[in-house]
């Protein structure tokens, strides 16, 4: 039996991408298995780890709780749209590195796009700001605090910047 | 299947029959569908449907759409002014990621026992607007949720608005809280209240409700009615609380043995009746 196929055409990172899907593909599987956007993690598959997230027109949603076809339409960021168009890296992602905030680096994907998408709004967050933002991501090896301190060092670098 | 209009997604779901499930955020749904908990032959997916996506404010209700995400609720600073117990409850509901794409219909929908919003909706008597083919009909809080994950919605009937009442009083203040193992998890218990005072100071109005000690969420409006005309003092209060608590009928699991649930449940209740007594004294 063959599976019924739905055109979509998502932004995805300012390319516009077309695909035909089937109906269950989820969003996150699109992007890592079709697109090849490995840099987006697969943790638990139910919404619990925080690994998968990117941004859906701007704001943070869990990539495995959506399906592709749900995205047609919309606007996707993956943890690759926030590096420069030459590939180097963000201030935050910079700032994870100085900071170490990052050890096996599983979690760094959904920390990324959850600390960017906190900083888009609240240039200079305050700590629990931060662990409010990240507090539906799971990191099982730093133990946070480095992670706090990577998006306090990225918001006092960028705020330097301006 | 993408649904254009309310209309449609009825339709959708009347050809269907019962192996169909509507799909808003899909903050609960895909997670079950993911562990196989559930799995339906056809979802409808109505997130692209404008016309569920609205807050309309009005003298004595506040209508809300049902694919209104969580996130619209929580950053309406109106709505915050005149039903400030919504703000309250979304606090704890999930992590920014999941009220970014969770619904409030949706959330009323899946009717978790433990969940946020059905308990916010007990406590208000909020009215669910269900939509079929048939019309639409009106169901409160206390008759829709009905057991674990089930209301009193049809498999053909789309919640399509929550009217949720505005309580006029201007001493009128409440409060959310609860014990959960981690900040965004489901509530081991969680208790609301909403106070109202008189000119005289006395109460005039309160509701309080609790969730997780049983199957649904719950309120008390008999044991509330014991408040009017108070100025709720300890021993009312404490009175109110631990026969609230005495008619829970909590499961013990590896979180919390049903002692503990009635134990946090007592205490819970008198911590936001006091809170919300004390913030309704203090408006000004």
């Amino acid at each position: 039996m063959s599976e019924t196929l739905y055109a979509i055409a998502v932004d995805v990172n300012g390319t516009r991408r077309t695909a035909r899907v089937p109906a269950r593909l989820s969003l996150v599987d699109w992007l890592r298995e079709e697109l090849r956007l490995t840099g987006t993690h697969v943790g638990c598959e139910h919404g619990i780890c925080g690994a998968c997230s990117v941004m859906l027109d701007g704001e943070p949603v869990r990539s495995c709780l959506m399906y592709a076809v749900q995205a047609d339409g919309h606007r996707v960021t993956t943890v690759e749209g926030l590096a420069h168009s030459d590939g180097s890296l963000s201030v935050l992602q910079d700032s994870f590195c100085q900071a170490h905030g990052l050890q096996c680096g599983y979690c760094t994907p959904g920390m990324l796009i959850a600390a960017q998408s906190l900083l888009d709004t609240t240039p200079r967050p305050t700590d629990e700001q931060i662990r409010e933002a990240i507090g539906g991501n799971l990191c099982r090896c730093t133990g946070y605090q480095q992670i706090v301190d990577a998006v306090q060092h990225a918001a006092a670098r960028l705020a330097a910047k301006t | 299947m993408r649904a254009g209009s309310v209309g449609e997604a009825c339709e959708l779901l009347r050809e269907s029959g019962d192996d169909v499930k509507l799909i808003a955020g899909g903050q609960s749904l895909v997670p079950m569908m993911a562990m196989r908990l559930t799995r339906p032959g056809r979802l409808v997916d109505i997130n692209e449907i404008a016309a569920l996506k609205y807050i309309a404010i009005e003298a004595d209700v506040v209508r809300i759409g049902a694919c209104t995400r969580q996130c619209v609720l929580e950053r309406d600073d109106a709505l915050a002014a005149r039903v400030p117990l919504l703000r309250q409850a979304l606090a704890w509901v999930g992590h920014v990621q999941t009220r970014n794409r969770g619904t409030v219909g949706g959330s009323l929908a899946h009717a978790d026992p433990a969940a946020e919003l059905p308990l916010a909706a007990q406590v208000l008597d909020a009215k669910m607007m269900l939509r079929s083919t048939a019309g639409v009909r009106s169901v409160p809080a206390g008759e829709f949720f009905v057991g674990p994950l089930t209301t009193a919605a049809e498999p053909h009937e789309c919640l399509e608005e929550i009217r949720w009442p505005v309580w006029s009083g201007r001493r009128t203040a409440s409060v959310f809280t609860e014990v959960s193992r981690r900040h965004g998890d489901f509530a081991i218990v969680a208790a609301a209240a909403q106070i109202a005072l008189g000119d005289d100071g006395r109460c005039a109005r309160a509701s309080f409700g609790l969730s997780g000690g049983g199957t649904t969420p719950l309120a008390f409006p008999k044991l509330a009615a014991r408040l009017m005309g108070t100025r709720l003092e300890e021993a009312v209060v404490q009175s109110v609380a631990h026969d609230a608590a005495s008619e829970l009928d909590p499961g013990s699991d590896l979180h919390a043995s049903a002692g503990y649930r009635k134990h946090l449940a007592a205490i819970l209740t008198a911590r936001v009746l006091h809170a919300a007594h004390a913030q309704a004294r203090n408006v000004k």
